[in-house]
């Protein structure tokens, strides 16, 4: 059991919390995930460490309620505890080297896997440079964290309610054209259209970019084979090859279409899940 | 119940089998019960009676871990019960496991005297009713050995991995079992199904059991992530370790199409169903979801539980789909008879070349083509060889592939200094040891893909040479 030590409503639909998991904690690397389970009969869901702080023995997790099992997962308080949670699961992310110039890129919740990347990439030297979007001011999270570790940061809403009125690529496609400033690398966390996007904005650049990719998953340790996603033409499971691969390489259609295989399932669990709570069912 | 001398005669001439009472074939398809319901007492003592308690038995010499097959049968002849399960586990550990999944018609029973005029021996189904009858009435615990001060850490909760753990506690070590997922059994949780291999009434018994014997058992770890061996070692003060991480890492056939929308590879389908119970969807979260016809690539144990799992998911039509003809089908006899039974239909001498797929991504059929067997190959098996212009299109809708598993990659990368072999199996001698001091690894990690009991016969040699390691340090 995994106790739950702090939670933080961050947005009208993304939480923070805190758990305890000391062996996890003592060996979090940025670009790495956990998976849990919220109790007995739940699903396992990965979910990016956000931070991690090993002298306390927590991990912080950022999560979206979208569906079932991270809205039961946003009910929880401190001092109850998860059934499950395991990690740190897959490959760590790689430091560029030599240390450069970084465009760091996140979309929604995707911000919250952005973030400790962002923060390895301040501490490691470099120069960082952040985009962050949401649809609206509201929904925008990690503002101040990201400034904290970031050289600049540029803020986007889809609806114009703070920053500039539009997307991260608007943002992106000027840095691109500034050839007085090369970009050494591109790390672009958010959603899958967000990400395909970005890759085909760079593509005719020629610029590296690296997306942490979401796809479904089960057991997490290269077991299942749920995860896997076509990556240059060959199949790599994201759970142990990944979750960060090279934008340019992603096929994103293949990936869209198999993160949609469950999209009935998903709107019966959210259901049945939603009206247990109105009629005080419990979980 | 006692045999008058006629009966007894009569028995023993006696060419079949008792046969077992199971679920009708129409209603089994509809639940997830247990398909053999097992022998009752009175059968178990008539079964037992036709063995001949031969002086130099040939059975025992087809059992990886050497039960003594008459001196077991022979308790039952006398209805001393408590006794037979006492001589069973002298050599295994997990008897209701082993009655009900070893392959015998490879193995005990395909050596049994009996077996060259008629049936040999149901040594399998008395073993099971031996174990049933032990659950039943609550296991005995041994006594608690005196401790030896030593740690030993025991890496995946599979046969393997239970059999050591449980030996070594018994030898009086301390034993801490790490296990990757968030329930312990390996395979016998996530792969076998339900329908085989209870996991309530038996399974999870069998492991409060090795618990009961004081092993402490840690799920949500996985070794070489969250901790690395090396680490068991250094910062954890472990004095050996053993590795029975299985063959868990999914083999494809790498044909087109194959990462489309409703391929499965086993492992997947199979974990799903059996761990994370996608069959009580909404009341369990994780889901499924399966077309009216599925095909199932593969003729292993594996394949035979995907395609009995997918007929009782809901679907309408199950196909096997396998490239060698009847003769190589490597599941045990009594998969292929269950799945005949439950209307499993076999295409054999066929293999897929492409998995098509709607406008959406979604399977609508698999292409494949006609083979005919040539020279046999390097496994002695004929090679089977397609047959040009054979090529016919299956219209299915979910595929699973069940070719088969090697092992998984991770602690092998993850620790310094493993010798491996040829195909990512870690390499041990007879005794489980392996090329670093202290570190020991047995069952599917080290043979490949094989069977429970051959897993569980080299958790317990290991778990012997463990002991003797231990004594010299
Ligand atoms: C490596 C990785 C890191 C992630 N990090 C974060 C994070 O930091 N914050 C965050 O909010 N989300 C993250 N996600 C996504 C998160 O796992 C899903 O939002 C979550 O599983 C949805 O579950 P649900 O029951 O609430 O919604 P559902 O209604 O079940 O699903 C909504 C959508 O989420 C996706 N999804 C469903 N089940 C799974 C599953 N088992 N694994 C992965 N995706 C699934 C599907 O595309 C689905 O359409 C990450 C995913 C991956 C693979
Ligand atoms: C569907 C299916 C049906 C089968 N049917 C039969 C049958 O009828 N009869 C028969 O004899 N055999 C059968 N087999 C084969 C048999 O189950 C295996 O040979 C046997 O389970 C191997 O045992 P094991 O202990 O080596 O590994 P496994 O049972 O594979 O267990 C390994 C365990 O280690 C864990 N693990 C892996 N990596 C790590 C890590 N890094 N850290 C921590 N834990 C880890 C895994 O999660 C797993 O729980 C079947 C196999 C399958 C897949
Ligand atoms: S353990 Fe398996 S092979 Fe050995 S006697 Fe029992 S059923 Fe036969
Ligand atoms: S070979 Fe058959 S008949 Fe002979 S002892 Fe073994 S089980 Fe009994
Ligand atoms: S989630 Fe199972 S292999 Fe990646």
């Amino acid at each position: 059991m995994f106790k739950i030590v702090t939670k933080k409503v961050l947005s009208e639909v993304n939480k923070l919390m805190e758990i305890e998991a000391p062996l996890v904690a003592r060996k979090a690397q940025p670009g790495q995930f956990i998976i849990l389970r919220v109790r007995e009969n739940g699903e396992r869901i990965p979910l990016t460490i956000a931070d991690s702080d090993k002298e306390k023995g927590t991990i912080t997790i950022i999560f979206q309620e979208i569906g079932k099992t991270t809205k039961e997962l946003g009910t929880l308080e401190v001092g109850e505890y998860l059934s499950d949670f395991v990690g740190p699961l897959g490959r760590p992310m790689e430091l560029p080297s030599p240390p450069g110039r970084v465009v760091a890129i996140g979309g929604g919740v995707g911000i919250a896997p952005v973030y400790p990347k962002v923060k390895a990439f301040h501490d490691a030297g470099m120069e960082v440079i952040s985009i962050i979007g949401a649809r609206t001011a509201d929904l925008l999270i990690l503002e101040d964290e990201m400034r904290a570790v970031s050289n600049e940061l540029h803020i986007c809403t889809d609806d114009g309610t703070k920053g500039h009125h539009g997307f991260v690529s608007d943002i992106l496609q000027k840095m691109l054209d500034d050839k007085s400033q090369k970009i050494d690398e591109i790390i672009a966390v958010g959603p899958l259209p967000m990400m395909r996007v970005i890759a085909n904005q760079t593509r005719p650049y020629g610029v590296k970019t690296l997306v942490s990719l979401n796809p479904i998953m089960v057991d997490g340790t290269g077991m299942c084979g749920c995860c896997r996603v076509s990556v240059g033409g060959e199949t790599k499971f994201s759970c142990v090859d990944g979750p960060v691969f090279d934008a340019h390489q992603v096929d994103f259609d293949e990936l869209t279409r198999r993160s949609r295989t469950y999209l009935d399932e998903e709107k019966i669990a959210l259901e049945k899940f939603e009206h247990n709570c109105r009629c005080g069912g419990g979980k | 119940m006692s045999l008058d001398k006629e009966t007894i005669k009569e028995l023993r001439k006696l060419k079949e089998k008792h046969p077992m009472p199971e679920q009708d074939p129409r209603e089994r398809i509809k639940n997830f019960d247990e398909v053999p319901f097992g022998y009752d007492q009175e059968t178990a003592v008539k079964e037992a009676m036709r063995c001949l308690q031969c002086k130099d038995a040939k059975c025992v010499e087809g059992c990886p871990v050497e039960v003594d097959i008459p001196g077991f049968i022979k308790l039952v002849q006398e209805e001393k019960f408590d006794e037979g399960i006492k001589k069973l586990k002298e050599k295994n550990n997990l008897p209701a496991v082993c009655g009900r999944v070893c392959p015998q018609e490879s193995q005990c029973e395909s050596f049994c005297v009996r077996g060259k005029k008629g049936q040999p021996v149901a040594i399998g189904r008395l073993e099971r009713f031996l174990a049933d009858y032990e659950l039943a009435k609550g296991v005995e615990k041994p006594e608690k050995p005196a401790p030896s001060g030593k740690r030993v850490a025991v890496v995946g909760s599979g046969p393997a991995g239970l059999t050591a753990a449980g030996d070594l506690a018994r030898m009086g070590h301390e034993v801490v079992l790490f296990e990757a997922f968030h329930a312990t059994g390996g395979v016998l949780r996530y792969g076998i199904p339900e329908f085989r291999l209870p996991k309530e009434k038996i399974l999870q018994r069998e492991v409060d059991y090795i618990a009961s014997l004081g092993v402490d058992i840690r799920t949500n770890v996985v070794i070489g992530k969250t901790i690395t061996v090396d680490e068991l070692f250094d910062e954890e003060g472990f004095h050996a370790v053993f590795i029975g991480t299985g063959a868990g890492l999914p083999q494809f056939l790498g044909i087109p199409g194959e990462n489309c929308n409703g391929v499965y590879s086993a492992n997947e389908f199979l974990t799903r169903t059996n761990l994370m119970k996608a069959y009580k969807f909404p009341e369990w979260d994780t889901p499924i979801k399966l077309a009216k016809k599925v095909a199932v690539v593969g003729a292993g144990n594996v394949a035979m539980d995907s395609a009995r799992t997918a007929l009782r998911l809901g679907a309408e039509e199950v196909h096997i789909v396998y490239r060698r003809s009847d003769k190589e089908m490597p599941a045990r006899a009594e998969e292929i008879e269950h799945a005949k039974e439950e209307g499993v239909i076999f295409n054999l001498l066929t293999n897929p070349v492409k998995i098509i797929a709607d406008e959406n991504g979604w399977v609508k059929g698999m292409e494949c083509i006609k083979m005919e067997l040539g020279e046999p190959d390097e496994s002695g098996r004929a090679r089977p060889v397609p047959i040009k212009g054979s090529e016919f299109i299956f219209d299915v809708g979910t595929v699973v592939i069940a070719i088969g598993n090697s092992p998984n990659p991770l602690i092998p990368q993850t620790t310094s200094g493993l010798e491996l072999g040829r195909k990512g199996t870690i390499k041990a001698d007879s005794d489980g040891a392996t090329s670093r001091k202290g570190i020991f690894a047995g069952g599917d990690i080290v043979t490949g893909a094989a069977t429970v009991i051959l897993a569980m016969g080299a958790g317990k040699v290991a778990a012997r040479a463990i002991d003797r390691y231990l004594g010299t340090l």
